[in-house]
């Protein structure tokens, strides 16, 4: 594939560097990005918002439903689906994993090359055990993250989802704000979509298929 | 709001003259009930179809059941990405109306059930309204990963819901 903004912008580039360098700069700046953007051929025609390239690689220090450290790097080579919610919430966040649950299997074997990641975002209530339990009721490909509140914060900054949890009455009987977006990471662990409730099943079947066999026809 | 419930009271009173059960609970038909089984004891969502078959409107205003030691009436909504959970006082049905209690939407929560319940099972609700007339409702338990009512919900469901969390705006017909 050729490049045809790469030659305009080294063209400008040699009139314009003394001058004004910061205008160069910016430019290459923009024909790095756009030169990053193409070295993949033809991009995917996703229906989703795209993320790529605006938001980290998948990372993170938390703890799984089976009780054991789990990072972002022990998903590198599945495609993930990450999902901020907590065990207590009865309606959105089961009818979520619910929908994402037809989504997994409407994808078929393809299915096994993703994970359900679901990150607690009430640790004092959501155990491991707890998380395991609610997880494997939805998909046997969903995982359950729970741990530090500290480190559950640093992730959910990461991808700048907001949480809020109203002060606890004292019978326990408190509840959560969460963010309702699902964030998908490619297999090598890149930021490429956001899912919201406004969008369609058949979006997200199609998409992920995008991402677990860019070859075949969704 | 006393006022306006009398007279609607008052109104359903003259169009049921004579009906023993002239009440609010007694024009209302329900259907695709059903009940969000989540593991342990964990609180569940309970969902249903309230048509309002009167000449007046009709407010939901809780329930109760035998197996849950609290249910409460509750709203989720979605707003700036957010979402969140709100009680709600009284859901209004309008004349010849019909409300859905609906994944995203309005729902009843049901707290701390009393023996666990299975999917599969039915499970006798009895929704309040405002004028203190009750409606005994069995709700089917689903599977967690339930989408809807499903196929052995009594009439027609749609098979393929859409992934829509504003699925429960009243809407008269």
């Amino acid at each position: 594939m050729a490049y045809p903004w790469g030659m305009a912008i080294s063209d400008l580039r040699m009139r314009a560097c003394r001058a004004i360098p910061w205008f160069a700069g910016s430019l290459l700046f923009a024909a790095a990005l756009l030169l990053a953007g193409c070295q993949r051929g033809e991009p995917l025609p996703f229906r989703l918002t795209q993320v790529t390239g605006h938001m980290p690689d998948l990372d993170f220090n938390l703890v799984n439903d089976q009780g054991k450290p789990a990072t972002g790097a022990d998903y590198r080579g599945k495609v993930v689906l990450l999902y901020f919610g907590y065990t207590h919430c009865p309606d959105v966040c089961p009818l979520t994993l619910a929908h994402l649950h037809v989504v997994m299997q409407r994808l078929g074997p393809l299915a096994d090359g993703a994970r359900i990641l679901f990150v607690s975002v009430d640790p004092a209530r959501d155990t491991p055990e707890v998380m395991h339990a609610y997880v494997n009721a939805f998909d046997k490909r969903a995982v359950g993250l729970t741990g530090k509140p500290g480190d559950i914060e640093a992730l959910s900054k990461r991808y700048r989802s907001a949480f809020s949890r109203e002060p606890d009455p004292g019978d326990g009987n408190y509840e959560v704000s969460h963010s309702s977006a699902i964030y998908i990471f490619d297999a090598q662990g890149h930021a490429r979509l956001l899912s919201t409730p406004a969008d369609s099943q058949d979006d997200l079947v199609h998409d992920l298929h995008l991402l677990l066999a860019p070859g075949a026809k969704p | 709001m006393m006022t306006r419930r009398f007279s609607a009271l008052f109104a359903a009173g003259l169009i049921f003259a004579g009906a023993a059960q002239a009440d609010q609970a007694a024009q209302v038909h329900a259907e695709k009930a059903w009940i969000r089984v989540l593991p342990a004891s964990l609180p569940a969502g309970g969902y249903v179809t309230l048509h309002n078959t009167g000449d007046t409107a009709i407010a939901l205003t809780g329930a109760t059941s035998a197996r849950y030691a609290h249910v409460m009436l509750h709203q989720s909504t979605t707003e700036g990405g957010m979402g969140r959970m709100s009680m709600v006082e009284q859901l209004a049905i309008p004349a010849h109306g019909s409300v859905a209690l609906a994944p995203g939407g309005y729902h009843l929560m049901l707290m701390q059930a009393t023996k666990a319940v299975n999917a599969g099972e039915t499970v006798a609700v009895t929704l309040d309204f405002a004028d203190g007339s009750h409606l005994p409702v069995d709700f089917l338990a689903r599977p967690a990963n339930a989408v809807d009512a499903g196929d052995t919900a009594p009439a027609g469901m749609d098979p393929a819901m859409p992934m829509d969390h504003g699925g429960a705006m009243p809407h008269g017909h």
